[in-house]
């Protein structure tokens, strides 16, 4: 091993592919799903991890040793890798589940994930990853992970810097009451929120690129995990259809309308 | 009344002499609205369907400036008095009325023109289709859609969207809502609007099967056939197809709707020279085929200027280095993995080839980037605006004369002396190639006369030169009637001069309007 002072980055990007956000929704007739032979795309808090994972190597340059990107899903799910690559990162890892397999839950992912962790030669340094999937909307993977791996994490990060020197991260995370400042030591998990960047767009050479990058095909099996759901859905239904407001011709009738709907006026 | 007379003036200094000329001529013969014309409509109309600053109804006419004024308020009518039939009965009383009175009409659809089209020179009566807004039936094995002419375009995309067709036409696909949603299937015929979507559906001389129209007598001529080929003799739509109710009201519309496509596509080409346009196209149409849908063009100038003005997200600046123009390629399709598979093809064999026809480019990959590439080409006329007053001309060229028009009209306010930050700011040119259809738009200070002198007659001269046509898909209207003879020659304006007078003797139809 040469004597270095600095270890070099290795950032692991987990992407899901999910029913694209501009699609119109529509529960299926059973209410156990949704339909989804419908546009699917990268869950979009995962394109913003794999742009700051992105803009980080454009920052730090060669200290930023790779940037692996993985996914689990049907081998449809090989185009958001593909697409991951295109916007820049090196390579992927595809873990394929058969198109009719359950969608797999956030502590099956969280135990897929510490495993590819695990298999790395050269270690993961800095897990980026979506705050949440826009499906499921669960947001527990990323604490999940760094509890299993017992890392540090620091979730909803809207600024992201990190020092490979120090082997320290300083994130902003967005709560509540407003802006977090956090320091953290690597080994970390950092979830994304949506303003700690724009994704840029896939230039065609890159797309290109994309195209001879390597994709590893495993199955969970390979990595001794169980992605068996443990959760059983028990119906899926549409939000209440607004009901249209009414006109009404003077004050009188309003105040009816607000008694007969039980609101009742605040005595002073 | 003062402000008028002082456009009309203007507009005199303005015009050189050989085309001076006055849409009011057109209305030396006609009478205006009166009283007594009111009490007779009231016989045929309910009281909510007539507006009028007359007696008795008395409207002030505050509420007649909609329909007075074009959307742009460039074109302002003085009319008196709007009448809003509900059935073509009822258009046909009232035409018949006007025809022996010999009142002036104009048909008014959405009233969202661009030439002045659709409101009075002076004080003609104003026709609204508005309350004719009945879809009469619609096949979803032929895909025929009948529909009154006072449909809103997007209340009839709305109503095929269950039966998964789409019209065949679309003014505002994805920025310009504005069109979709006010302008109605009547007055897109008449005017034969183009839009988007014509590269593939083509233009309304094909798509529309048939017409009912009110002619100026008063007659309905009902050809509002469903059918796909109809081969018996003069085929009379066609005349009524871009008239601009010039020679007769359009009440009724069958029209072929098309099956929706499942799947689309777009890719933003940034090219290093102009002269690869023409190839790009030639490749694009011979591997895409039959899903290709859009081939905008771009120059840098005017893509400059969106970006400038955040139309739409642009492309990182590594990527338009060295860009001389871009091209918007669409693609839909009735399945997604067949069209991506072609539209990744091509794009690999142009990234590939010895030579490139492009530098890079950016392929959408969600529908929000999708939508984010045709901002950019949607929001082009808005980027126009916002950097200046600007002069548009919406031409037909040959393809390969795209640039070089540009170039030649920005050469011509050189030599004027006009191109510079006072006067002309850009001269930019972008359009549908496909269509070869060009809109050249000079962004200058502010409206002169003598820049106004630097491009006309230049500009329809330059058209004419290439046997081009200087409305491509605007019309006519008010504000090009002097223009015509660059477009259409003697014998053509002679014979389209004898068809009017044939259908309409009196001259009661839209006068002032499409004819010098």
């Amino acid at each position: 091993m040469r004597p270095s002072a600095v270890r070099l980055l290795n950032i692991l990007v987990p992407v899901k592919r999910t029913v694209d956000y501009a699609v119109k929704i529509r529960v299926n007739p059973d209410q156990k799903g949704v339909d989804l032979n419908v546009k699917h795309s990268m869950n979009p808090f995962d394109e913003i991890a794999v742009e700051e994972a992105v803009r980080l190597r454009e920052k730090l340059k060669d200290e930023v040793k790779s940037i692996k990107v993985v996914t689990i899903g049907p081998p449809k799910a090989a185009e958001t890798l593909r697409t991951a690559l295109a916007i820049g990162a090196d390579s992927g890892i595809h873990i394929e589940i058969p198109e009719s397999a359950p969608a797999p839950e956030p502590l099956g992912v969280a135990k897929a994930l510490r495993a590819i962790i695990e298999r790395e030669k050269d270690g993961v340094d800095l897990v980026i990853m979506g705050k949440q999937a826009i499906d499921d909307d669960a947001g527990q993977t990323g604490q999940m992970l760094a509890g299993l791996m017992d890392w540090a994490q620091a979730t909803f990060a809207s600024k992201l810097v990190v020092d490979p020197k120090s082997k320290e991260a300083e994130v902003t995370r967005e709560v509540d009451g407003g802006l977090q400042e956090l320091k953290c030591r690597l080994p970390l998990v950092v979830t994304t929120d949506l303003r700690l960047n724009e994704p840029r767009y896939a230039s065609l050479p890159n797309i290109m690129k994309a195209k001879k990058k390597p994709i590893q095909k495993i199955t969970p099996a390979d990595l001794g995990v169980d992605l068996k759901p443990i959760l059983e859905t028990i119906k899926v239904t549409e939000p209440p259809k607004r009901v249209g407001g009414g006109k009404v011709e003077n004050v009188d009738q309003l105040i009816a309308k607000l008694k007969e709907a039980g609101i009742t006026p605040v005595k002073s | 009344m003062f402000l008028s007379r002082q456009l009309a003036r203007r507009a005199y200094l303005r015009a050189p002499r050989r085309w001076s000329h006055s849409p009011a001529a057109a209305l030396s013969g006609l009478n205006a609205v009166t009283e007594e014309d009111l009490a007779h409509f009231s016989k045929i109309l309910p009281s909510s369907a007539i507006i009028s600053t007359l007696s008795p109804s008395a409207t002030p006419s505050s509420e007649l400036e909609p329909f007075n004024n074009d959307w742009m308020n460039k074109y302002h009518g003085k009319s008196t008095t709007v009448l809003k039939p509900r059935t073509t009965q009822e258009v046909s009383e009232i035409v018949k009325w006007c025809n022996q009175r010999r009142i002036g009409i104009v048909p008014q659809g959405g009233n969202t023109g661009l030439v002045g089209g659709s409101v009075p020179v002076r004080d003609e009566l104003i026709l609204s289709l508005a309350n004719m807004s009945k879809i009469r039936s619609f096949d979803d094995v032929s895909g025929i859609l009948v529909a009154d002419a006072g449909c809103i375009l997007q209340s009839l995309s709305d109503f095929l969207v269950p039966h998964n067709h789409i019209v065949p036409l679309d003014l505002g696909a994805k920025g310009r809502q504005h069109f979709n949603n006010s302008c109605q299937i009547g007055g897109n015929v008449s005017t034969n609007a183009g839009g988007l979507r014509l590269l593939r559906y083509g233009s309304l001389h094909g798509t529309v099967l048939g017409l009912e129209v009110v002619l100026p007598d008063g007659t309905i001529l009902d050809q509002l056939t469903s059918l796909r080929k109809d081969n018996t003799g003069y085929d009379l739509k066609q005349l009524f197809i871009g008239a601009e109710g010039t020679l007769g009201v359009v009440t009724g519309v069958s029209i072929l709707a098309a099956p929706a496509p499942q799947a689309s596509n777009n890719v933003m080409l940034a090219l290093p020279k102009f002269e690869n346009v023409l190839p790009l196209f030639k490749e694009t149409k011979r591997q895409l085929s039959e899903i290709l849908s859009a081939f905008e063009f771009m120059d840098r100038t005017v893509y400059d200027l969106a970006v400038k003005h955040g139309q739409g997200r642009a492309l990182d600046p590594a990527d338009v280095e060295g860009a001389e123009c871009f091209v918007l390629v669409e693609t839909s399709g009735g399945k997604r993995e067949h069209d991506e598979e072609k539209l990744n093809s091509l794009l690999e064999s142009l990234m590939e080839a010895d030579e490139p026809l492009i530098n890079t480019g950016v392929l959408a990959t969600s529908p929000a980037q999708f939508s984010a590439l045709w901002a950019i080409r949607e929001g082009l006329t808005e980027a126009v605006s916002k950097e200046g007053k600007a002069y548009k001309y919406d031409i037909s060229v040959p393809l390969h004369k795209f640039k070089e028009v540009v170039d030649k009209t920005r050469e011509q306010l050189r030599q004027k002396g006009l191109l510079h930050d006072d006067a002309v700011r850009h001269v930019v040119g972008y359009g549908h190639v496909g269509d070869g259809n060009l809109h050249l738009n000079v962004v200058a200070a502010a409206y002169t006369p003598e820049i106004e002198a630097a491009l006309e007659p230049f500009v329809y001269e330059l058209v004419a030169s290439y046997k081009g046509s200087i409305s491509a898909e605007h019309g006519i209207g008010v504000m090009k009637t002097h223009a015509l003879q660059y477009s259409k020659s003697p014998t053509s304006i002679e014979w389209m001069k004898r068809i009017k007078a044939l259908f309409d003797p009196n001259g009661i139809m839209n006068p002032g309007k499409v004819l010098p």
